[in-house]
């Protein structure tokens, strides 16, 4: 295993680590974020670029879209609860 | 049960688990360590029967182009239920919305990307057949450009870049395209899904048959898949 393979590796690990262990949502989608972006880099220096590609879309992109419009209706939803 | 029993019993679950894993993991082939039978053949005779560089492609596209057909009528149907399913449930059409101004740096960013982005899904669709890549990544990349707008700039603007019926169209044309090239190919005397067009030279945009236009037929169809999901998501977002 060649160091920046294991480098993504530990990224990976750390990563979805701190999904978890996060509390706040906001700060939790934004992990997730980072999280898929660590695992575009694994992929990549395993050499599946075509898995890296679409990881880069739905762990980048798409993934945090749905949680980000997710997040704003929830927390609508709750403010109009408390006021 | 107590806090210290339960942390007992996580800590005795959680090293039998590591136990389990290591053991597996230990066992595992070598990173490359391929004896399959299936991949060597294909790495031999792909390029030479399909003149596609990309093998995966080949193999998804052409070798096994009916099992993209299944998939791309999976893609089509879970759109088509989060669309019924969502706009069964909004029971009026969404207010106007207060349009709040992005935080500035977002905007930017967001401006930036779109153009690269979208370019992107495009070059990656347009080189399926010979690199890494094809018609759903492509298409994914594609969607994320345009959606992008939404998220990060204006939502009218995404909204009337993309209309819905116009996504809708463009996801019908995608699916019913991948399945009309199939048909394509017992018009021509072959199987269907069977490439019936020249395989051209090794290389080009054009190579492999039938490969680059089941891989645009894809690209089209995803595209639309996932600006049609995030229009919806958006849609609901603005519902009070």
């Amino acid at each position: 295993m060649i160091p920046l393979q294991a480098a993504a590796i530990a990224f990976v690990g750390a990563g979805g680590l701190a999904v978890v262990l996060a509390r706040d949502l906001v700060r939790q989608a934004l992990l997730n974020g980072f999280f898929g972006l660590g695992l575009v880099v694994l992929f990549l220096v395993f050499q599946a670029p075509d898995v890296a590609l679409s990881a880069l879309a739905v762990g980048g992109a798409a993934a945090p879209l749905v949680l980000a419009l997710a997040i704003a209706k929830v927390s609508r939803r709750e403010g109009r609860r408390d006021g | 049960m107590s806090r210290r029993a339960r942390t007992a019993l996580f800590l005795a679950g959680g090293a039998g688990l590591v136990a389990l894993l290591a053991w597996g993991f230990a066992g595992l082939p070598a990173f490359g360590d391929y004896h399959g039978v299936y991949g060597h053949l294909l790495n031999q005779r792909s390029l030479g029967q399909t003149h596609a560089m990309n093998t995966v492609v080949a193999v998804t596209f052409d070798y096994r182009g009916f099992d993209t057909l299944g998939e791309e009528f999976i893609l089509f149907a879970s759109v088509l239920g989060v669309a019924l399913l969502l706009r069964e449930a909004r029971s009026r059409p969404p207010e106007e919305v207060d349009v709040r101004e992005p935080f500035d740096p977002v905007r930017a960013t967001g401006t930036i990307a779109t153009p690269l982005f979208f370019l992107l899904g495009l070059f990656v669709i347009a080189h399926g057949n010979l690199t890494p890549g094809g018609g759903f990544q492509g298409g994914v990349v594609t969607a994320v450009a345009i959606v992008l707008i939404g998220l990060a700039a204006d939502r009218s603007v995404f909204h009337r870049l993309a209309p819905k019926p116009f996504a809708d169209l463009l996801e019908g044309i995608g699916v019913g395209a991948y399945a009309a090239i199939g048909v394509g190919g017992v018009a021509a005397g072959a199987a269907f899904l069977q490439s019936f067009d020249e395989r051209g030279k090794i290389g080009l945009l054009t190579s492999g048959g039938t490969i680059p236009l089941l891989n645009w037929a894809t690209g089209i169809e995803v595209t639309a898949a996932v600006v049609l999901i995030a229009s919806e998501f958006f849609e609901e977002l603005e519902e009070r």
